[in-house]
């Protein structure tokens, strides 16, 4: 076996299969068809800002392993699809992380909160970064 | 032709200059576009989880709205032409997945039950897509300033060519942009970041990644000679645009490169007034690197 | 003169959990006061105005929780009642002069304007009828006059605060909104500061001076025959 990226281990967790399911019913993907070919983290802009690659996260979610939740891989991940056009099995990879952000935002918990931004930053961005901003990151 | 328009909030607040450039393009190729009466917040991103509801409500609204127009005869034909990519992104997939979902959309429609039900037959275009029906000989006919000598990087961003389902274009190889730009008369020069993300909504608070992001498309730009970038998403504008001082402070030896609008280009190649090219609203300015082409007059 | 009480059409409310038999003709507030309750908070003008008796109702057979003045709103048999006289809601302090009649005033001071869903909840919950979700809205996209018009007869009572999914006060916005029309899109109501002109001037001293010294007879014969314009 060997570490991910951040020194986790694989391990199959099958008592967490509540999890595995949650993940596929939100996301609507059947995250089983990975194969693990690397090619959406090979195109994710943002792997340098992220403690697990999106292909490593499948395979946490493909196992159960709850750990997917800690990484904040979900909340660095932009949405840009660029994962959903290079799957070579049909897996839209950014529907996954919407589901691993859903099943945390929906536990009540929030990712940023506008009280962080000052006026002149709220003067200055766009609505639709703030908008964006708080359908991703807030429930 | 007179078409139902979906603005965007962003296209009525810090994105003013691409509005009016859009309608008085719009105008030269006798496209009139009748904004939506009570239209709302689109909400830019498309819901992904698979249980939403909630979030569909804001883009079927504005659908609704299509529907009153049309039969209100305000407009022609059912199709609704947004600008801004985000709006257009999020509205065109709702559509999609409203109308293949009869049960979502049965539940938008009770809990929507003061509204009229929505027909499901609205399409949603984006300006571009409206742009290549007209034809680019057409566009090329409405020319009176062609942009010779003028290097434009066309910036693609995301949302405008993904996911799949609603890419207006190849989203390995898009052509419509650079089609539009040699329509005006501009030389292309092709990034191969051109569809890479500048960050989106990471500007509200992980600027410095939209900030390395935006440099690495900048300064490719730059590299192959690029005069200026064009776009079509007020986000993608603000991060490489306005945000252009957040760079410098991670790589200061970054030289500025203007950002500009597409439809900004369009004005300025139909011949249109300052106050449609609007120019006056980008950051960095790119009226001294016009003025510098002959395109337009030294200020 | 005391009302008679009309014993023919009694009807059964609940409030937080005990029953009354109360007259059917009567508003929710004074129904309350019929069965005993006595207001120190939730109530003010009893008029439909100051905002003070937000009160969640619910009548029987239905699963919808509505809201309602109970000032305003009449009993029915087996409604049930709960008050909500004040919405902690957070009002931010600005200085009007610092501001513009634009979507950034609304997006510096409540930047969770930005979170409306368009779920229209507020405008459902909205005793007064108001089109909220048209005004929170209106203000998103920078249309301060429309949001000003649109809210024109907001009370404040914080009913569509109460049960907005996104946590936004639709009334300080609304609040706000009017702020800006009047200050910056409508401006001072020229007629008024012409005639506080013509006051400071010292156009009427001489009247007033003379009303002063006149008795109260011929003041009230004054007053009745005065010139009145239709």
């Amino acid at each position: 076996m060997s570490p991910g990226k951040s020194g986790h281990y694989f391990t199959f967790r099958p008592e967490n299969a509540s999890f595995k399911a949650k993940i596929e019913e939100l996301s609507g993907e059947n995250i089983d068809l990975c194969m693990q070919c690397g090619g959406c983290s090979s195109g994710c802009p943002l792997t340098e800002e992220m403690d697990l690659l999106p292909s490593t996260i499948i395979r946490y979610a493909q196992l159960g392993m709850e750990e997917a939740l800690d990484s904040n891989t979900p909340w660095v991940c932009i949405t840009c699809f660029n994962c959903e056009v290079r799957c070579p099995r049909g897996i839209d990879v950014a529907n996954v992380m919407e589901a691993l952000r859903q099943a945390t935002l929906r536990a009540k918990y929030d990712r940023f909160s506008l009280d962080e931004l000052t006026p002149e930053e709220l003067m200055e961005l766009p609505q639709i970064a703030i908008i964006s901003n708080q359908r991703k990151l807030t429930g | 032709m007179k078409l139902p328009y979906y603005p965007g909030c962003t296209l009525k607040t810090n994105a003013e200059n691409f509005e009016t450039s859009t309608l008085e393009a719009a105008e030269a190729l006798d496209i009139e576009l009748v904004e939506l009466p009570r239209w709302n917040c689109c909400g830019t991103v498309h819901a992904l989880a698979k249980d939403d509801v909630m979030h569909y409500l804001a883009p079927i609204r504005n659908l609704v709205r299509v529907d009153q127009m049309l039969a209100e005869g305000d407009v022609e034909d059912g199709k609704l032409v947004t600008q801004c990519v985000m709006c257009w992104n999020t509205i065109k997939r709702a559509n999609t997945a409203a109308i293949e979902d009869p049960d979502k959309m049965g539940k938008i429609k009770d809990f929507m039950e003061k509204e009229p039900e929505y027909s499901g037959k609205v399409e949603v275009l984006h300006f571009l897509e409206l742009l290549k029906e007209k034809g680019w000989d057409t566009i090329s006919g409405a020319v009176k300033l062609p942009l010779e000598g003028l290097k434009v990087a066309p910036y693609y961003g995301c949302l405008l060519l993904r996911p799949r389902e609603v890419a207006l274009d190849d989203p390995d190889n898009p052509r419509i942009i650079e089609d539009l730009l040699e329509a005006l008369g501009a030389e292309v020069v092709d990034l191969a970041y051109k569809s890479k993300c500048c960050g989106a909504y990471h500007a509200v608070h992980l600027k410095e990644v939209t900030a390395e992001l935006s440099h690495k498309i900048l300064s490719q730009a730059t590299e192959l000679g690029a005069d200026m970038v064009v776009t079509a998403c007020p986000l993608c504008e603000f991060n490489l645009g306005k945000r252009q001082h957040e760079i410098k402070k991670l790589h200061p030896e970054f030289g500025s490169i203007p950002v500009v609008y597409y439809t900004q280009l369009m004005a300025l190649a139909f011949g249109l007034n300052e106050e449609a090219t609007a120019f006056d609203e980008n950051t960095p300015d790119p009226r001294p690197l016009l003025a510098e082409k002959g395109l337009i007059m030294e200020r | 003169m005391i009302m008679e009480k009309n014993e023919s059409n009694m009807v059964t409310i609940h409030v937080m959990g005990k029953s009354h038999e109360v007259p059917g003709d009567l508003t929710i507030m004074k129904a309350m006061e019929y069965a005993g309750h006595q207001f120190r908070r939730g109530s003010g003008c009893r008029g439909g105005y100051c905002g003070a008796c937000a009160t969640i109702y619910r009548t029987k057979g239905s699963y919808k929780l509505l809201g309602a003045l109970a000032c305003q709103k009449m009993v029915e048999d087996d409604m049930y009642i709960a008050q909500i006289p004040f919405s902690p809601a957070e009002k931010k302090t600005y200085d009007i002069n610092d501001l513009r009649a634009d979507a950034n005033a609304f997006m510096v001071h409540y930047p969770e304007i930005s979170r409306c869903l368009s779920c229209n909840t507020c405008t459902k919950a909205c005793p007064q009828d108001i089109m909220a979700m048209d005004y929170v809205q209106a203000a998103l996209r920078g249309d301060v006059s429309e949001a000003a018009r649109l809210s024109f007869d907001c009370i404040s009572c914080g009913l569509c605060a109460v049960r907005c999914p996104a946590e936004i006060v639709p009334y300080n916005i609304a609040q706000l909104a009017r702020r800006l029309y009047s200050k910056f899109v409508d401006g001072p109501a020229e007629h008024v500061l012409e005639k506080v002109k013509e006051v400071e001037a010292g156009k009427f001293d001489d009247e007033l001076a003379e009303l002063q010294t006149l008795d109260r007879e011929t003041l009230k014969e004054r007053y009745e025959t005065r010139e009145k314009r239709l």
